[in-house]
């Protein structure tokens, strides 16, 4: 008999209070305080940096002279105009952090999520969980505590990731920061100290919204849609190696091969990058329509699934270089797409629903099996949910993709958030993240073609029937089940 | 001074040709910036045709070729000294007067007035570049007298001058900064790509450090003017304008245009020379990929067992364990050159010399870490290795085991006795343990080990001691258990002090001479003069952050080796045909859970800070700064990769008790 104990979490959108505080909005609520010129400036350049300061002198054009302001007025418009004709050029730098964070987050409809992101610890049970009211939380099956991490630095958390190798690293994608927190895990405070993090930044590289460790735990790198620099930090010496490249205007999502030897990173334009991790140089790959949206690697690394904003088709890329040789032999030279999500409807006894469209992201399990595909939906149309629908995988000897089923939430809610866990033992486990706040496990178990073949870990389980629509959510708390 | 390298294969065919191509490199990289240099210079934004025609004529006339060609030499003689004086170890000041000691090092002085010289001709070329009042020493003049004659062009001199202050402080900044460390990137990247990501820093940097020097040279030229320019007029026979100012007051030095082009001579020097230094740095740490083994025995030296556990230079030794840690990391055909058995014979000599190797430099280090530890404990502080040396503990050698000695090496006889054989090697001249006067050149492992490394003296009878349960039982504390061959095994008491031998690294009398005195202060604690004896152990007393750092100095090749280590161990589970590396499995985790226990037990001194610093953007390759967590976290990942590797297969590997429970907690996710 085996009983499972993946919790089933429930964190209400109303117990969690989004923060609401910007830089300056302090700032209103002191009285004005007579501060000489001088002071005033050196206050402005500190916080906002030369535009602050020539706003500061242009404002205050009672105290100095004419020229000066005047100068500094035209200087400022000029900046204006410069920035204004950089954001045309790339639009989305127009954006606000939180806006931009939502814009490329892998989470659907980021901003108002109770749950912002989610992570499942790569090699024991605990998974952290990143909240509106900026706090992340960590839950292990065999420990009573729950850690509560905050921090001053730990605003609009985008990401958060594990580092692979390694008990006690978490990497935080934040608005102007990482931060990598150090848990001890057999510590039992609920309440570890922000000096237990260490802040991660560089100058204009913020908000960071994708981070992704290297599965040999020794980079991490990051990305910023603001910041045409990838970062690859080395961690522990807290340094960083910015891989600069112009085009697309930034980097929005980062993906890490499972094998370590490539990188995907796309960019807020039509375009994104593989880069190699043995010489970092990477591979263009212009889009034709939109940016791309999401992607992930099948397990030994060989090939990439991705989307592409405004289409509803998944690609697929094939890596055939072995890592390690460096050869000359380029990866291919087009994507094939390999699944039409074009919309479709279905008869149900709750009335007809349109499936399919839009692709908000994707995960692939461990052992490259099951595919999880989040649909965006129409948030307009009643009938038209976002869903996750399930695709059975094979990577060899043919790639094969074929439907499988759809996973279904409460009725009014909708999946914002999917990953899997990374070693589920008896086929796949989709943790999914719902828009009231819940988070849930649906396993999917099947015996697996290369867990046979090896033969690790006794006898398998028995194959249970596939994988069923009917929502797991109603059940209880504990999702179990006896072979 | 080349001497002692002249006679390794590497520095010859390699390292001397790399520093050739960067300094080549150098010199194309010139004539671009002279460009840049002369357009900014003569900037002039009201006349902006005029400008640029007399910038264009300017680069082509006799006076640019001529300074092109001269600094094409300081360029030359920048890189030589590069060359000269790089290290892959950097020397760290552990106190005040040693960094006192070192800026008054003779080869520092030599440096020194080199630079001094070679910032007197770039502020030369400068200055004929910009041309108009910086032009010529001497110019005709009229007297009050009304008779013609030659007076001395104070511009010139002041431009010159810059020149010399910017070149010394250059190599004083260097020596305070370790600027002739050369680190190397953790991320690969090709030269060019790596290049063009410096660029920005180097001139952004080159025009912050020549706006400071130029502040404080003006300071300097303030006060001090008068000194060189009556001592020029004499020289040369010139004479003082009376009419014109004199530049060193302030209206004379608050002249905007001389203050600019003070500065824009100073950003020149200073990049020239930085980029040179960045190109070296760029071309000596690129990766070198030695051969794992050759069929034709005149190329056996270069192959990289040899080559890591030979005598040599420090940067061969560094290039081969990187080299090593990307093969066990990238490369399937080369690590089944590694697990290969020896043709005649069948003995597993590749895999064996390296992880001889890899066993000993960790050994090594956890060593160092533990006499460390023992004496801060003794002391309650850091009280500089050398001067507790004498007092070799006799109780470490009663708890000896005697399994340990009777298979040990002959050996001289005063040290046969002793069981912390790493500690010969420390005496034989590892600089890090003698922190005072750090040796730069001496490689810093040691033959004694190295012996016992080579392939020759690697027989299976060796492993099969180590394994056998016997010799695990006698060990059970954590301190002594046998991390490798006998030869390694740790003493279980508090650790003698490694006898240093300062005198034995670099002879600088005057270091020397200071070390004396410092002695001599420590030891006459009871001196009636307490306040001045303060002011004196200010000076001598060791920083802590500075001996931690000291202690890790070296320790980028123990991450290579732990790194290479691991991945090699890891890719055993499925590549390893013969099993070479399940004998030698029990010591590599004993070794690494032992040097775990001795770095978790150095950060939790009072004085080592558990994060690492900020580091400011500067040409310091300050790096060296934050290597000891760097091998924290490589440590922590090498042993999470074998666990993960392996799994429950561990809990079948001997190992004594404690290692076991440790080795269960890595299982369990709880380290």
């Amino acid at each position: 008999m085996i009983i499972y104990h993946y919790q089933v979490l429930y964190f209400p959108r109303e117990s969690l209070k989004p923060h609401s505080r910007t830089e300056s909005s302090s700032k209103a609520a002191f009285l004005d305080h007579c501060e000489t010129l001088w002071m005033r400036s050196a206050a402005a350049w500190r916080d906002a940096g030369l535009t602050g300061l020539l706003n500061e002198i242009a404002n205050s054009s009672a105290e100095v002279p004419k020229w000066l302001s005047v100068s500094s007025g035209c200087v400022l418009a000029l900046l204006q105009r410069i920035s204004s004709f950089h954001g045309s050029l790339f639009p989305h730098l127009t954006l606000s952090s939180e806006d931009m964070i939502a814009e490329f987050s892998q989470v659907l409809k980021w901003s108002d999520c109770a749950v912002r992101a989610f992570a499942w610890h790569p090699h024991t049970d605990k998974f952290a969980v990143a909240l509106l009211d900026d706090s992340i939380k960590i839950y292990n099956p065999k420990s009573a505590t729950a850690p509560t991490l905050k921090h001053r630095l730990q605003r609009s958390v985008a990401a958060v990731q594990w580092k692979p190798l390694c008990a006690s690293a978490l990497a935080v994608a934040c608005q102007n920061c990482l931060l990598v927190w150090h848990v001890d895990p057999c510590s039992l405070s609920t309440r570890p100290s922000s000096g237990c993090a260490q802040v991660l930044s560089h100058p204009g590289h913020s908000p960071v919204t994708s981070i992704a460790w290297s599965p040999s735990g020794s980079f991490l790198v990051s990305a910023s849609p603001m910041d045409t620099n990838m970062m690859v930090w080395d961690v522990a010496a807290e340094s960083c190696v910015p891989l600069q490249r112009v085009g697309g205007g930034g980097v929005t999502f980062l993906s890490w091969s499972p094998d370590g030897s490539h990188v995907l990173a796309s960019t807020p334009a039509a375009l994104f990058r593989v880069w190699e991790t043995r010489m970092w140089t990477c591979e263009r790959w212009p889009c034709l329509k939109g940016r791309c949206q999401s992607g992930c690697w099948s397990p030994d690394g060989s090939r990439l699934l991705f989307t592409v904003q405004g289409e509803t088709v998944i690609y697929a890329l094939t890596f055939t270089d072995t890592p390690g040789i460096p050869s000359n032999t380029k990866g291919p030279k087009a994507a094939a797409v390999v699944a039409d999500l074009s919309e479709t409807t279905f008869n149900t006894p709750g009335g007809d629903i349109v499936v399919g469209g839009e692709i908000q992201s994707l995960a692939w399990d461990p052992r490259g099996e099951r595919l999880a595909v989040l649909l965006k939906g129409d948030p307009q149309a009643r009938d038209r949910p976002a869903m996750i629908a399930v695709f059975k995988t094979r990577t060899s000897p043919i790639f094969e993709l074929l439907p499988c089923g759809f996973v279904q939430g409460e009725p009014g809610t909708e999946p914002r958030l999917m990953q899997f866990h990374p070693n589920f033992q008896h086929g796949a486990l989709l943790t999914v993240c719902w828009s009231n706040g819940r988070i849930t496990h649906v396993p999917f178990y099947f015996l697996s073609a290369g867990m046979a073949r090896h033969g690790l870990g006794g006898s398998p389980p028995q194959p249970r029937p596939e994988e069923r629509p009917a929502d797991y959510i109603n059940q209880t708390l504990y999702t179990e089940l006896t072979t | 001074m080349f001497s002692v390298e002249q006679s390794c294969w590497f520095i010859r065919k390699v390292i001397c040709w790399r520093a050739a191509a960067s300094v080549a490199w150098a010199v194309l990289l010139l004539p671009p910036s002279i460009a840049v240099f002369v357009i900014i210079s003569r900037v002039s934004l009201l006349h902006p045709i005029q400008w640029i025609s007399e910038c264009v004529s300017l680069l082509t006339s006799a006076t640019a070729i001529f300074s092109f060609i001269l600094l094409c030499g300081v360029v030359l003689i920048v890189g030589f000294l590069n060359l000269e004086y790089y290290t892959v170890i950097p020397s760290i000041a552990c106190s005040k007067i040693a960094l006192l000691g070192q800026l008054l090092h003779p080869r520092q002085f030599v440096s020194s007035l080199v630079h001094c010289i070679l910032g007197v001709i770039v502020a030369w070329c400068c200055a004929v570049t910009i041309g108009g009042r910086y032009q010529t020493l001497g110019y005709p003049c009229t007297q009050a007298d009304g008779s013609p004659q030659l007076c001395l062009n104070e511009y010139q001199v002041i431009l010159l001058l810059a020149g010399a202050f910017v070149g010394y402080c250059h190599s004083v900044l260097g020596v305070i900064h370790n600027m002739n460390y050369v680190s190397f990137h953790t991320v690969q990247q090709y030269k060019y790509l790596r290049f063009k990501g410096s660029l920005p820093l180097v001139v952004k940097c080159s025009a912050i450090q020549a706006l400071y020097s130029v502040r404080n040279y003006l300071v300097v030229y303030f006060f001090l003017g008068y000194v060189p320019r009556t001592w020029i007029c004499k020289t040369l026979n010139l004479q003082l304008n009376s009419s014109l100012h004199p530049l060193d007051t302030i209206a004379g030095l608050l002249d905007f245009s001389l203050l600019y082009h003070l500065w824009i001579s100073g950003t020149f020097l200073l990049f020239t020379w930085y980029i040179t230094l960045l190109l070296f740095r760029i071309f000596v740490t690129e990766v070198y990929s030695f051969p794992v083994q050759s069929s034709f025995t005149e190329d056996v030296h270069q192959c990289l067992p040899k080559v890591l556990t030979g005598q040599q230079p420090a940067i061969l030794k560094f290039l081969a364990l990187h080299d090593l840690a990307l093969l066990s990391q990238h490369s399937p055909s080369r690590r089944s050159e590694v697990f290969s058995l020896s043709q005649p014979g069948g003995h597993p000599h590749n895999w064996n010399a390296i992880s001889q190797e890899c066993l000993s430099l960790l050994a090594d280090l956890t060593q160092r870490l533990v006499a460390h530890h023992d004496t801060v404990a003794t002391n309650g502080r850091a009280k500089s290795l050398s001067t507790g040396s004498d007092k070799k503990s006799l109780s470490s050698e009663s708890s000896v085991t005697s399994g340990t000695e009777d298979v040990m090496t002959p050996r001289p006889s005063v040290l046969i006795k002793t069981p912390a054989s790493v500690f010969l090697r420390s005496s034989v001249g590892s600089p890090l343990t003698v922190p005072f006067t750090p040796d730069l050149d001496s490689p810093f492992s040691s033959p004694a080990l190295r012996r016992l490394a080579g392939p020759v003296e690697q027989c299976s009878p060796w492993h099969g001691t180590v394994q056998s349960p016997h010799i695990m039982r006698r060990g059970p504390k954590l301190w002594s258990t046998s991390t490798d061959s006998q030869a390694n095994s740790l003493p279980s008491s508090p650790a003698p002090v490694p006898s240093p031998t300062p005198a034995a690294s670099k002879p600088s009398l005057l270091a020397q001479f200071l070390q004396n005195r410092k002695e001599q202060v420590l030891q006459s604690d009871c001196c009636p003069e307490p306040e001045l004896l303060d002011q004196i152990r200010l000076l001598i007393d060791s920083l802590p952050e500075a001996s931690s750092q000291a202690l890790f100095a070296d320790t980028q090749s123990h991450i290579w080796a732990l790194e290479g280590l691991s991945y090699l161990v890891k890719a055993s589970f499925s590549e390893d045909q013969f099993g070479v590396v399940q004998t030698t499995l029990p010591s590599i985790l004993s070794s690494m859970l032992v040097l775990q226990e001795a770095v978790d037990r150095h950060f939790k001194l009072p004085h080592a800070s558990s994060k690492p610093v900020r580091s400011t953007s500067s040409m310091e390759d300050s790096s060296y700064k934050t290597l000891r967590f760097a091998l924290r976290a490589t440590l922590k990942t090498a042993i999470y990769r074998i666990t993960t590797t392996f799994g429950e297969h561990l809990n079948a590997v001997q190992m004594s008790a404690e290692h076991q429970k440790r080795l269960q907690q890595f299982l369990e996710y709880k380290e």
